[in-house]
């Protein structure tokens, strides 16, 4: 991918919206998967921000990345009403299981499927409730056979 | 004539197969010839019935759930289109008795209608509050809000008629409405599940509420965390046309993506990120009201205060205040959640005992081991113990037992629970999402963690310091973040004790 040419893209079309910061990390971490330390420079200089200004909103939310992750990412609630029903239990045993694969794990602090946990969410996109260790592996292994 | 089957799309229908389901019935049906009109609506909010199939017969709609796969054909070979007997059928959706004992009005067309649609709002009775607020002048409107008593339902619970008219009398050219649907709260997802299953109605909200105000911008600022309400929302903006409009001009609505901070769920923090920045709290004053985004006066409401005002100005103000008990008028929709039998959405007058809430609504714990602890609140609620169930469930009965309402998450624990260590996550996760403004919430937290550490191994005179370090956190934190971590800590360490021995 052109990261200057798409990044070019997303400033034309977001400097001049009120608080355009946001919306244009989102556009960079959607269209590259993280936002590469390269690409502060520009857009500091097209939002009239200084390079210390982006890079601390970047590294201020848990949200956005500056490093590549996995080929998937699976997130873990970790909240109490997942704590409730095993998310802890649920949690270790994903750490122990994705140690070394090229899935990526982050921990989540709800993802609003608090009647129905432990909660998972894979790429942003996908969601499955009430997960066991048992099921997790068989997410785990759908997703890692997938190419 | 086409049967209309519903299967809904809500997050929580999805993250338990609903997808698959309405792949398999249409499949199903396009085998067998029948031919089927499948809405993705929003749930009803008995999330353990999720996926609830519904479908349209004479006698009203039929419910089955929850359906798996595994079960469509067997669905399909007892006629379900046309409401045959199957072991899943629950019968007619609404006297469904967990559903019929609610009181719906924020969520009356939650999982009723095609979110989708703008018709089938118009034609459930939607419309009619900002039809009503067009004929009506702006202070007239702020008055009705005031009149029905309805109070912030975020969790602050602050009256909102007040905001409404500080911002309605600040003079400035331009002001806005900004709708927080942070809804970070563990226990918590009514807004996720009504700008999911009602996004016009929020819409609907904003824009009597811009009109009140006088504010023709909003924002609703959606957390990362919730990207089907995200498209949710954005397909009901696309399809809303002139909607919105207030009869003297378009109220425009742009919907903000947040990015994994639970402090911007907090207003002033909200309004810095919205602007660009770090969501660190300002120092108040100036109130939002008077010194909003941009520097303008805004109008900040989280989802379902918003999405009440509709049916406030539809019914009328006096029809909404003459729910709840004392000053906590009309309803809210709780959660049930955690370890519970029967989780989802509870939308009741204020004045239930939470006991009711816990094991009329909600059976008593998923693990069939007994109730110990009950979060009401988010993070920042406290834990309270089986002698408080008998608690009403009204804002000044909470605050007389040191506990709050919050957003009406109810987060249910049974006797497997360790409460000291609840209380060392509750400091933990203020150390993960302190915004580090003030030093009592970005330092304190850190050390609360290695207090209860220290607890937890064996050193009982560290309870002392856990105290005192509470009570700094209490006075001199800058938000709710810090200042109210020690209420799940506290009241995890003075109702059980025994588990910080």
């Amino acid at each position: 991918m052109d990261i200057a040419a798409t990044l070019a893209r997303i400033l034309d079309a977001h400097r001049d919206r009120p608080g355009a910061l946001l919306p244009v990390l989102h556009e960079v971490q959607n269209a590259v998967g993280f936002i590469p330390p390269e690409t502060v420079p520009a857009i500091a200089t097209a939002l009239n921000l200084s390079r210390a200004e982006v890079h601390g909103v970047i590294s201020y939310y848990h949200h956005f990345r500056q490093e590549p992750t996995g080929r998937h990412v699976v997130r873990v609630c970790c909240a109490e009403a997942c704590q409730a029903v095993g998310g802890e239990v649920l949690a270790e045993h994903a750490r122990t299981r994705l140690a070394g694969s090229d899935v990526t794990l982050e921990p989540v602090y709800c993802l609003g499927l608090c009647a129905c946990g432990p909660a998972v969410q894979v790429d942003e996109t996908q969601l499955h409730a009430a997960m066991t260790p048992a099921k997790f592996d068989a997410l785990v292994a759908r997703l890692e056979a997938e190419r | 004539m086409r049967t209309t089957v519903y299967v809904p799309g809500d997050a929580a229908a999805l993250a338990l197969g609903a997808d698959a389901v309405a792949d398999a019935i249409a499949a199903t049906a396009a085998a067998r010839g029948i031919e089927l009109r499948l809405v993705r609506n929003g749930s009803r909010g008995m999330v353990w019935l999720e996926p609830l199939v519904e479908v349209v017969t004479a006698q009203g709609r039929i419910a089955y759930g929850p359906v798996t796969v595994d079960v469509v054909d067997s669905l399909f070979a007892a006629n379900f289109p046309s409401g045959g007997e199957h072991p899943l059928r629950l019968g007619p959706t609404e006297s469904i008795p967990w559903l019929a004992r609610q009181t719906r009005l924020v969520t009356r067309r939650l999982g009723v209608v095609d979110p989708r649609s703008l018709a089938d709002y118009i034609a459930r009775g939607g419309g009619e509050g900002l039809r009503r607020a067009r004929a009506m002048a702006p202070a007239a409107i702020v008055q009705a809000v005031t009149d029905s008593g309805l109070r912030g339902r975020g969790g602050a619970a602050f009256p909102a008629g007040i905001k409404w008219r500080t911002v309605l009398e600040a003079a400035a050219t331009q002001k806005y409405v900004v709708c927080n649907a942070d809804e970070g709260d563990s226990g918590t997802y009514s807004d996720r599940m009504l700008m999911e299953g009602d996004p016009f109605c929020l819409l609907e909200g904003m824009a009597i509420a811009g009109r009140a105000v006088g504010a023709d911008r909003g924002y609703i600022y959606v957390r990362s965390e919730y990207p089907h309400a995200i498209a949710a929302l954005q397909a009901a903006l696309a399809a809303a046309g002139d909607f919105l409009g207030d009869g003297f001009g378009k109220f425009h609505v742009e919907v903000r993506k947040g990015a994994g901070s639970y402090v911007c769920g907090e207003e002033t923090a909200l309004l810095e990120s919205l602007e660009g920045r770090r969501g660190i709290v300002r120092s108040k004053p100036p109130l939002p009201a008077v010194e909003g985004l941009f520097g303008r006066p805004t109008l900040i409401h989280n989802v379902i205060t918003l999405a009440s005002v509709p049916d406030i100005l539809a019914q009328g103000a006096a029809a909404y205040r003459e729910h709840g008990s004392g000053r906590s008028h009309g309803t809210l929709p709780f959660q049930l959640a955690g370890n519970i039998r029967h989780g989802g959405l509870v939308e009741v007058p204020f004045g239930l005992t939470l006991r009711e809430l816990i094991y009329d609504f909600g059976g008593g714990s998923r693990s069939g081991r007994p109730l110990r602890a009950v979060q009401v609140g988010g993070p920042l609620g406290a834990y309270l113990p089986e002698a408080q169930f008998d608690t009403p469930l009204d804002y000044e009965a909470f605050a007389a037992i040191g506990a709050g309402l919050g957003h009406g998450g109810i987060v249910a624990f049974d006797d497997k629970v360790d409460m000291a260590k609840q209380a060392r996550y509750a400091m933990k996760f203020c150390a993960i999402e302190s915004c580090g403004k003030c030093t009592p919430c970005r330092i304190g937290s850190t050390r609360g963690v290695e207090v209860i550490d220290r607890i937890r191994a064996g050193d009982r005179a560290q309870i002392e310091l856990l105290e005192d370090l509470c009570e700094t956190m209490v006075q001199g934190s800058a938000c709710a973040m810090g200042s109210m971590t020690p209420i799940p800590v506290l009241s995890a360490l003075h109702h059980f004790p025994e588990d910080f021995a």
